[in-house]
């Protein structure tokens, strides 16, 4: 750059208000900074996820049946479309750990002997592989291992086919299989109550009964080829072989998990960008169109002197330049940088083996040009303003200051206001939309400090409204085999159980016209105390004596309404084909699903009612009794403990959503202090002549300081309703964008969230008052009277 | 001889609320190259107005501003720049100092743009302020400032020099330094000086005296024998 003297004087001006060029720069950095995080970590996780499934053959479509013949392998893989088909023996078992009450439950699946499997690979952390014919070696899921602190060579208690068993660990392996491993009728991953284990096919083949048959199938499509059309085929291949439906990777469990967690992260990351871009933009655009105001008589002398128009835009230009220019350098730097170790960490979240990083130009473009656009809007804007008029009227101190008796004035509301609050009401109205702008920004900071907050909020309504008002047991268990309700009576009988009830869940497709959706019917007695059914006021609700109630949620995905009929079609059993109305919706921010009353369930299947699960209340002081005593229950397949679900939510996530908060939150008190400090400064260096000349006639810096803070002051008062609502707003639109099938977000915003936003909100206010207030105490008053800024 | 400025019932007119101001009510007058020109008048009898229409930095009303025979008033704004980067050194009542620069720098802006411009630091000692010239404008006083203002109109050798009270804020030394160096350029470069004052007696220096009243020129007196500013009262 050639040292001219506009340059010299673009220089000194920069340093001259270097505070606001800091808050300027840092404020553009941050909304950049958040926009490369956000996007990065998403683009990078989303290439680790597909790199990852790629290189372990992660397959396409799954199923699971009975037991079939080796024979049926060929005809599988001759289906059109499938590349690779792989089949394998699973089995399910209970684990004895020693560190646990209640047993664990596991799954045991086989990898052929002697050779890599073609399909869904394993990632060998550290021990070997089981060798062809090994007994009672296994390779455990890497999870699994680590929450109960195995070491290689220690052995696992499994209970197979009602026969405890030490199988000895060689191996710790991740699976594109299992990067979340969620147990039968979980909602939730557990790693140390859900074990996977890989053993020699030979082996299992043995202990499951399975000689020359199998009961899982893995496939590999071609590119480009219908999953619905191979499903089909695949389903009516295994049908006569207790073929359950084939399933694509969106219904697999654990991939479905870490789209879901990658859904959140997105809805999260991209509307906080969004809006954090919005409001640097916003500030920056104000902040330079009333830099450029305040030049404005040195704008006239330019153009006096036989500057073009074209010269003096291209020099305030030239601020947006170095400004946007600093801030694009810490905010991709610090971006990326903070982008890298997000990625890192959710990778470790995921156990993702692989870790890439994308980072996408495109993003980091978008983030800079729409920070310059906003700051060369705000600028050539004003920079037109003051070219436009003649430049003897521009070097005139902008002063025809036509000021009139204000709205309140006129109401003779004055009679009740010192001299001084006049002349801040009539500053008011005079510009009433700059103060408009001013109010805005400031609202806006206030605005995305809820918005941060709110989701810590709503995380735990959440968790209040599904495990004090819906899901109240203890414990629930759920049974090998649909059991009578005498079972029920056993249970009781031990000691420390306070309450038991009944429950049966079914698996079912709900279909309403085309739509198809798979869900679970969950059968509770009536008057259920332990489980309950919640209507959209939060108030229990007595399951009807015909028909069923179905999650709201459901209910609009099927779009049925109360009064319409589904029809359902059982996934088990007798497969038969239903036609239930729905009778009422209920309202659940965790999972989808429908439920009915016991007997009515057991009429439509037609049989005695039977139950496959029981609710407990537990005695606090028996409960590791309890877990003993079902522990030594082979019929009892799965166990869930409240609490337990409750804190792996929670953890999930404090580890997940909560982290990406905080950095929001970081964001968000660093952008409304530069909102609320550059709204405070621009106001000085708007009236800074104006108060030295004041000062110059006698008022006293207190008198001085009134007049300035008692304008800013009252735009901060303002602010604080007009941010709040702003904060619901956005807290809405992510509402929409975060719904998933997993869990919907609970609008709810605690009084404590409303108060914390506020207050660091007029913490930021009160300190950027300082600081300029400091600066009033530096005004020169004979520099000022000169003109001099 | 011919003129360097010929002005056709020039005219100004004021919006201030309700209120019209007729700043300048027909104004028609010569002014010939090369000459030293003194504006006098009342406060508020319309000289700034008049001065700021023909250096190009306001627009008339109505009327013609002819400079050489072209018609500011018809040409675009671009080109009016022009105009005044080539022709017009400005000095202005309330000096128009970049802040954030020193006082060659302040020179060196307009400098910086023109065709054959002095030397900042040789416009400077034209005004006697060498020693001051690393000096920033809030360290200056306000004759100082004054000078500086001299300075960078003088610095690009202009067609014609528009000062608007160029000593008013100046003792009788600085006073004669600054006029001297006016003069100078007005010898040396043919510069025609067009020059607003309260102080009479500064009359006495000029070609030609233009008595403005009410937004009118009521007089135009030519001397025919002018002091040197060492020979005025002040
Ligand atoms: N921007 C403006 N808006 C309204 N009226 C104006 C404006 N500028 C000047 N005037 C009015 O126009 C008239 C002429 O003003 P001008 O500045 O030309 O006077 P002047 O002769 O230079 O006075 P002084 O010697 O005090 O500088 C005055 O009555 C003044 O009030
Ligand atoms: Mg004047």
């Amino acid at each position: 750059m050639i040292v001219t003297p506009l340059n010299r004087k673009l220089t000194r001006d920069l340093w001259n208000i270097k505070g606001l060029v800091i808050a300027i720069v840092l404020v553009m950095a941050a909304g950049i900074a958040i926009f490369v995080i956000m996007f990065g970590v998403l683009d990078s996780l989303r290439l680790t996820q597909s790199t990852y499934y790629d290189r372990y053959q992660f397959g396409d479509v799954f199923a699971s049946l009975k037991r079939a013949p080796n024979s049926l392998e060929s005809r599988i893989a001759n289906i059109k479309g499938v590349s690779v088909s792989e089949v394998r023996v699973t089995f399910g078992v209970t684990l004895q750990m020693p560190s646990l009450d209640e047993p664990a439950v596991g799954k045991m699946i086989s990898i052929p002997d002697g050779k890599e499997p073609r399909l869904n690979q394993l990632y060998l952390r550290s021990g070997r592989m089981v060798y062809p014919n090994e007994t009672n070696a296994i390779v455990v899921d890497e999870n699994f291992f680590n929450a109960h602190e195995l070491v290689l060579g220690d052995k696992v208690m499994v209970v197979m086919n009602g026969r405890l068993r030490p199988l000895r660990v060689v191996g710790v392996a991740l699976s594109p299989e299992y990067v979340y491993s969620v147990a039968p009728g979980a909602i939730m991953p557990d790693a140390r109550r859900y074990a996977i284990m890989w053993t020699s096919r030979h082996q299992l083949e043995a202990a499951a009964n399975m000689k020359g048959a199998f009961n899982d199938v893995s496939l590999k499509l071609n590119r480009g080829v219908c999953v619905a059309d191979v499903k089909q085929s695949l389903d009516l291949l295994l049908e006569p072989y207790g073929g359950k439906n084939a399933y694509g990777r969106d219904e697999q469990l654990s991939n479905f998990f870490v789209d879901n967690e990658l859904m959140q992260l997105e809805s999260m990351g991209v509307i906080a960008p969004f809006v954090f871009l919005a409001v640097a933009a916003f500030l920056v655009n104000i902040v330079m169109s009333r830099q450029v105001a305040v030049q404005r008589e040195q704008i006239g002398m330019l153009k006096a002197v036989g500057y073009s128009d074209k010269a003096i835009a291209f020099h305030f230009l030239q601020w947006v330049y170095i400004l946007v220019f600093f801030a694009s350098i810490i905010g991709l730097g610090l971006g990326s940088w903070m982008a890298m170790g997000m990625t890192k960490m959710y990778a470790e979240f995921f156990h993702f083996p692989i870790l890439k990083y994308h980072f996408s130009v495109e993003v980091m473009i978008f983030a800079v040009a729409s920070c310059s656009a906003a700051a060369m809007l705000g600028t050539l804007f004003s920079i037109r303003k003051a070219v436009n008029l003649p430049p003897a009227e521009a070097m005139r101190p902008e002063s025809p200051e036509v000021f009139k008796r204000t709205l309140l004035e006129k109401m003779g509301f004055h009679r009740h206001l010192s001299f001084l609050s006049r002349i801040i009401l009539r500053q008011i109205e005079r510009r009433p939309l700059r103060v408009l702008l001013s109010i805005t920004g400031m609202a806006l900071a206030l605005a995305i400090l809820i918005f941060s907050y709110f989701m810590e909020d709503s995380m735990s309504y959440l968790m209040d409204v599904q495990y004090d008002l819906i899901q109240r047991e203890d414990v629930n268990i759920a049974f090998a085999e649909p059991q009578s309700k005498t079972v029920l009576e056993s249970v009781k009988a031990i000691p420390g159980v306070m309450a038991v009830e009944p429950m049966r869940t079914v698996p079912v497709r709900l279909t309403s016209g085309h739509i198809n959706k798979n869900v679970a019917i969950t059968a509770l007695q009536s008057g259920s105390d332990l489980r309950r059914v919640i209507n959209q006021q939060l108030r229990a609700e007595v399951l009807p004596d015909q028909g069923m109630v179905i999650n709201e949620r459901l209910a609009g995905l099927l779009n049925v309404n109360i009064g319409d009929a589904l029809q359902v079609h059982l996934l088990e059993g007798s497969q038969t084909t239903l036609s239930i109305p729905v009778v009422a919706l209920t309202k659940e921010y965790i999972g989808m699903g429908g439920y009915m009353e016991l007997h009515v369930l057991s009429q439509l299947l037609d049989q005695p009612p039977k139950l496959n699960g029981a609710l407990i209340r537990l005695d606090d002081n028996h409960s590791a009794r309890v877990f003993q005593e079902i522990k030594r229950h082979p019929e009892i397949i799965g166990m869930n403990i409240t609490s337990v679900l409750r804190q792996i939510f929670m953890d999930i996530m404090a580890e997940n959503i909560l982290k990406m908060v905080s950095i929001n939150i970081l964001f968000a008190s660093l952008i409304s202090f530069g909102v609320i400090y550059n709204t405070a400064r621009i106001a000085l260096s708007e009236r800074g002549r104006e108060l030295a000349s004041l000062r110059v006639l006698g008022l006293t810096r207190k008198e001085v300081s009134y007049l300035l803070f008692g304008e800013l002051g009252l735009v901060t008062l303002l602010a604080i309703p007009l941010g709040i609502y702003l904060g619901f707003l956005m807290i809405d639109a992510m509402a929409v964008s975060l719904d998933s099938e997993l869990y919907r977000i609970p609008t709810y915003v605690s009084n404590q969230t409303l108060g914390l936003s506020t207050v660091i909100m007029l913490v930021c206010s009160l300190l950027s008052f300082y600081l300029v207030w400091y600066q009033v105490e530096k005004i020169d008053l004979v520099s000022a009277q000169k003109g001099v800024e | 001889m011919d003129n360097c400025f010929e002005i056709k019932d020039l005219r100004k007119v004021y919006f201030s609320g309700e209120n019209e101001i007729n700043a300048l009510r027909s104004v028609n007058l010569n002014i010939p190259s090369g000459e030293v020109v003194v504006l006098l008048g009342a406060s508020g009898s319309g000289k700034s107005t008049f001065l700021n229409i023909i250096g190009g930095i306001d627009q008339p009303s109505s009327g013609h501003v002819l400079f050489k025979g072209k018609d500011l008033s018809i040409i675009s704004a671009s080109d009016l720049t022009l105009f005044r980067r080539k022709n017009i050194g400005f000095v202005f009542q309330s000096y128009n100092l970049v802040p954030s620069l020193t006082a060659i720098e302040n020179v060196a802006l307009v400098t910086e743009i023109c065709d054959h411009p002095m030397e900042p630091i040789k416009a400077l000692e034209a005004i006697g302020l060498t020693e001051r010239a690393n000096h920033f404008p809030s360290q200056l006083s306000g004759g100082e400032q004054q000078r500086v203002a001299i300075a960078r109109a003088i610095a690009k050798r202009p067609e014609v020099l528009l000062c608007d009270e160029p000593t008013g804020a100046l003792d009788s030394e600085t006073g004669s330094i600054v006029l001297q160096a006016l003069l100078d350029v007005n010898i040396e470069f043919n510069t025609t000086c067009i020059i607003i004052t309260h102080n009479a007696s500064i009359a006495d220096l000029a070609h030609r005296v233009i008595h403005f009243v009410d937004g009118q020129v009521s007089r135009v007196e030519v001397n025919a024998r002018r002091k040197t500013p060492e020979q005025i009262n002040w």
